[in-house]
């Protein structure tokens, strides 16, 4: 098998077991994405040489038997993570040559234990987006293709840069952010696996924020096992960061594979929305009978306000948003454009630097901020977002987890959606309740659909109950016997 | 006292609510570890969050919330136990954020009151409304370079308490017995300098005017005002020009305006049509503040005697004048230096000491209590000696003064000028004769009723002692021979 095809838990044995090196390990990688990157553009910004110098680092703590969980494994890092010394983009211009002198607590957890950072992955926009277009440094191509059909498809977003390098084989896993959904629906258009840690389980602090009181890093691989060992590494309080819960960390691998005897899956009514496709609808009722052959308990649950996730959502992020990218004036970091007076070198230096997807959301969030209608608006929205999380609380006196479609329909095609921002929000309406409550939510791979793409299910649990998440979800896994792969992967280069 | 300003329809009344910022005396800034000193060159007391760097969070510093709370206990204001920070979105060059950390809907400290007392002795109750904490602005210059802009973020994230005023002041004065009084609170409980020369505590002052019994009418806010006494100003100049534009039968606008002390004149800075929408909405990197009971009972258990307490507390202890208490207790050095010279002596005689003489030595070589000439201690060694009769009233002022310029203490100075009191009775029976036997004519007098002479006598003869006798045994052998 090549290296490029491993899970994160056999390369880990295979780097102990000095089946080969870190260094052959990495450079598989490096030279996969030097290959591939110039199609998927899955990254902005490579680092092939510290990466391979890292490598060589990690086969010296291995001889030395000082390995640690991720000691040699090759990760691609979502460019809204600061690095330190490494370019930091946002995927935007404003900040397209800013390098951090800091390093983010979650990257900072990775490099303790042993990660290869082998470059910076796309996304949209600061994170503003569904179908990784909004990028200043462009699309990323999903990998995968639909049956006789050579269009170029969207990895989904924000994520993109992420799930297309992982599923392609250009990192064995990556670091994801999701506000909305932004982990786990790019893990669905690309069958991989992708997990929205509980808001607060992992650090923001050195996160480039999008909207404060959503985003949450979390990871994204090709298993839920290899999921399990990135979160280990990644989750924990941080002072730093006060949103950042104080509680142990469990260990999550020793939950992969547990059994659900006796496990209450929930079935939410109301994500058989209009709009999810036939195929999806078919595989979330295959989820269902395979989570009863495992022993799980079925139970119908409603989350009345679900049909206000959305549009909750699209208040509220703005809103935080419009705030958090204040700070890009010019002034301090980043491009500016110069003007004659302050207030028009703020104005130029803005229009440049920000994308129309972003300037869009900051207007929409100025708006439901500004005085005449914070209470129609952003006021009623934390109302209902306050409902929103009630629901949840309510289901999960009664079931364990819950399971539902990841996204309504498969990846479709660049170009395909993006003339219409409503019609592109909605591909996040499955993932936006669980964000708006808080609650650790997951996505995994069960099948293709008739198109040949990649069909996800969602899993969303108790806060802080990650565990749940990772049984149920390598649960599905074991039965979907997902070993699909895309068409443009490293190997297949080869 | 009512306080009115003619206007050609008659007497208005003016009506002033004060908002300071005071700056909170701390080691490290309201949400990052960075010094929070003064001074010091640009950007050297800055950390990535008070930058605004991606990626950077607030921490709330524990030690800022504390002051917070001491303050609204020296205010005797409600402790609210649950506050919350709020973004105060806005674009301005000296937020590295574009957004302000300050309360706005739920504030840390709630309403409390202020006691002053005027000249007449007067005394009036101002209402507090609330107390927040925010974070100060940097500082930035954009007319130095043409591509450039200048940017010192040293003050940038310090923590400030804004202390709101109900509109309870009716005049200029009671605006600086308030100011002072506030600044003398805050001295006290160490948690503002209460500095308004360095900026540390500065007033915005809103103004309106109205006719007696009417509900308040328009007001507008002065900015940024950096002293008492222009505080008081330009409270006098705006409420003059407000009712100028009442009688000429026009409107006063609701704007903000500044302050020109040169011109003695308030200007529009902007009006309410161009006023700010800052779009404040909770602060998402935060959680809500909630704070124990247990420790505002500890903070409160922990605070020091405040002015007024000590005010009353000299009256009943020391049994001097409430106005001379509450002078002394002006400042926390100067009650300290106080009471150390009182302790064990005449607490009367040492009240008139510091309030006469040692603050007229003061003002006079432009020093404070601190760095007083004469210490407590040797102000005492003076006292000493007058109580034991070792000299007079009239020569300890001679000693005084030599204990000023030459810094030796009381004993030493009467020691070597031979200053000792006499009080040998032969020596003043002598003086006494010696002068009787010079101004017959004037014992004539006397004796025939002008009884102001005997003051005459007793200058002579003190004259004669060179002012070392002890004026007690002098009248009485005057008595005896007149």
């Amino acid at each position: 098998m090549s290296l490029t095809e491993l899970t994160i838990a056999d390369a880990a044995s295979g780097l102990r077991a000095r089946k080969f090196s870190a260094v052959e390990l990495v450079r598989a990688h490096t030279d996969a994405i030097d290959a591939l990157n110039p199609r998927l553009n899955a990254y902005i910004t490579p680092t092939r040489e510290a990466a391979l110098k890292a490598a060589q680092q990690a086969d010296e703590a291995l001889v030395k038997g000082e390995a640690r969980s991720l000691t040699g494994i090759p990760l691609g890092i979502k460019d809204l993570f600061c690095t330190n010394g490494v370019r930091t983009t946002a995927a935007s211009n404003i900040l397209k040559n800013f390098v951090p002198p800091y390093e983010s607590t979650v990257t900072a957890n990775l490099l303790r234990d042993g990660a290869v950072f082998v470059g910076k992955t796309n996304l949209d926009e600061f994170a503003m987006g569904s179908a990784n277009i909004t990028s200043a440094f462009g699309p990323v191509e999903n990998p995968w293709k639909r049956n006789g059909d050579d269009a170029a498809l969207v990895p989904g977003g924000s994520s993109g840069g992420s799930a297309a390098a992982v599923a392609a084989g250009l990192a064995m896993g990556a670091t994801g952010t999701d506000t909305g959904g932004s982990i786990r629906q790019p893990a669905a258009y690309c069958g991989i696996v992708g997990l929205k840690p509980t808001y607060g389980r992992c650090s923001r602090f050195g996160t480039i924020a999008y909207a404060s009181s959503l985003d949450q890093a979390g990871p994204m691989a090709r298993s839920v096992r290899d999921c399990a060992i990135m979160l280990q590494s990644m989750a924990g309080f941080d002072e730093r960061d006060s949103t950042s819960v104080n509680c142990d960390v469990p260990d999550y691998s020793a939950a992969v594979g547990r059994s659900l005897k006796g496990l209450k899956v929930g079935i939410p009514a109301e994500y058989r929305a209009e709009g999810l496709s036939a195929e999806i609808a078919a595989a979330w009722q295959q989820g269902i009978e395979w989570l009863k052959a495992a022993g799980c308990e079925i139970v119908d649950v409603s989350l009345p306000h679900t049909k206000y996730g959305l549009a909750t959502y699209y208040i509220v992020a703005p809103a935080e948003c419009s705030s958090n990218l204040a700070r890009y004036d010019g002034l301090r970091f980043g491009e500016r454009v110069p003007g004659d007076t302050l207030d028009a070198m703020y104005e130029a230096t803005r229009r440049a630097g920000f994308g129309p997807e972003v300037r869009r959301r900051i207007m929409m969030g100025t708006y439901v901020l500004s005085a005449g209608y914070y209470d129609a608006y952003y006021l009623k929205a934390q109302k209902v977002r306050t409902l929103i999380r009630r629901d949840f609380t309510e289901a999960f006196q009664k079931v364990d987890v819950l399971l539902t479609p990841t996204a309504p329909t498969p990846a479709f095609a660049q170009g395909e959606q993006s003339d219409d921002p409503v019609q592109m929000y909605l591909n996040d309406i499955f993932t936006v309740p669980a964000s708006m409550a808080g609650m650790p939510a997951m996505s995994v791979p069960v099948g293709l659909g008739a198109t040949g793409l990649p069909l996800g299910l969602q899993l969303i649990g108790r806060p802080f109950d990650e565990e749940t998440l990772l049984a149920t979800g390598s649960a599905l896994e074991q039965a979907a016997g997902f070993t699909h792969r895309p068409a443009i992967r490293a190997e297949a280069t080869k | 006292m009512t306080y009115t300003i003619e206007g050609k329809t008659g007497a208005w009344e003016i009506v002033v609510g004060l908002e300071v910022h005071a700056q909170v005396i701390s080691h490290s800034k309201l949400f990052s570890g960075a010094s929070a000193s003064y001074g010091g060159e640009p950007n050297t007391h800055v950390s990535l969050v008070d930058a605004g760097f991606p990626g950077m969070l607030p921490v709330l510093n524990q030690e800022c919330v504390a002051q917070a709370i001491r303050t609204g206990l020296g205010l005797r204001a409600r402790i609210n136990l649950e506050s919350r920070f709020d973004r105060k979105n806005y674009f301005y060059a000296d937020l590295p954020t574009g957004y302000q950390i300050s309360q706005f809907t739920h504030p840390i400290v709630g309403e409390g009151t202020v006691e002053i007392e005027l000249s007449d002795g007067t005394v009036r109750h101002i209402g507090i409304t609330r107390l927040h904490m925010e974070q100060d602005a940097g500082k930035s210059m954009h007319d130095q370079d043409p591509a450039r802009s200048f940017i010192d973020l040293n003050r940038a994230g310090v923590a400030l308490m804004e202390i709101v005023s109900e509109p309870d002041i009716r005049c200029p004065e009671e605006a600086g017995a308030y100011l002072r009084k506030l600044r003398q609170i805050l001295r006290y409980l160490g948690t503002c300098d209460g500095n308004m020369e360095e900026g540390s505590m500065r007033a915005d002052v809103n103004v309106s005017v109205r006719k007696a019994g009417e509900p308040f009418r328009t007001r507008c806010e002065i900015k940024n005002v950096n002293s008492i006494r222009y505080v008081m100003h330009a409270i006098e100049v705006e409420a003059t020009r407000q009712i100028e534009v009442w009688e000429d039968g026009v409107e006063v606008d609701q704007e903000t305006r500044l302050f020109d002390p040169a011109r003695n004149e308030t200007r529009s800075l902007r009006s309410k049509e161009d006023a700010h929408d800052y779009r404040y909405f909770p602060d998402p990197d935060l959680l809500p503040l909630v704070v124990e009971q247990a420790w505002v009972d500890e903070l409160e258990r922990g605070l020091p005697e405040l002015p007024d307490d000590k005010r009353d507390r000299f009256v009943k202890e020391y049994g001097i004048p409430r106005y001379d208490a509450s002078v002394l207790v002006a400042e926390q050095a100067i009650a300290d230096y106080y009471e150390e010279v009182a302790k064990g002596r005449d607490a009367r005689l040492a009240a008139n000491w510091v309030t006469g003489d040692l603050f007229g030595a003061l003002n006079r070589t432009g020093r404070t209590i601190t760095d007083s000439p004469i210490s407590a201690a040797a102000l005492g060694g003076m006292l000493d000696l007058v109580s034991d009769k070792t000299i007079n009233g009239k020569i300890a002022k001679e000693v005084f003064e030599d204990m000023l310029e030459t810094g030796d203490s009381a004993a030493d100075i009467v020691e070597r000028k031979g200053l000792k009191q006499v009080t040998d009775t032969g020596a003043i029976d002598a003086a006494v004769a010696d002068v009787m036997a010079r101004n017959a004519d004037k014992v004539e007098e006397y004796r025939g009723g002008k009884d102001r002479l005997f003051g005459f006598f007793v200058g002579q003869v003190m004259k004669a002692m060179a002012g070392k006798a002890n004026p007690a045994m002098v009248n009485e052998a005057l008595k005896k021979v007149l």
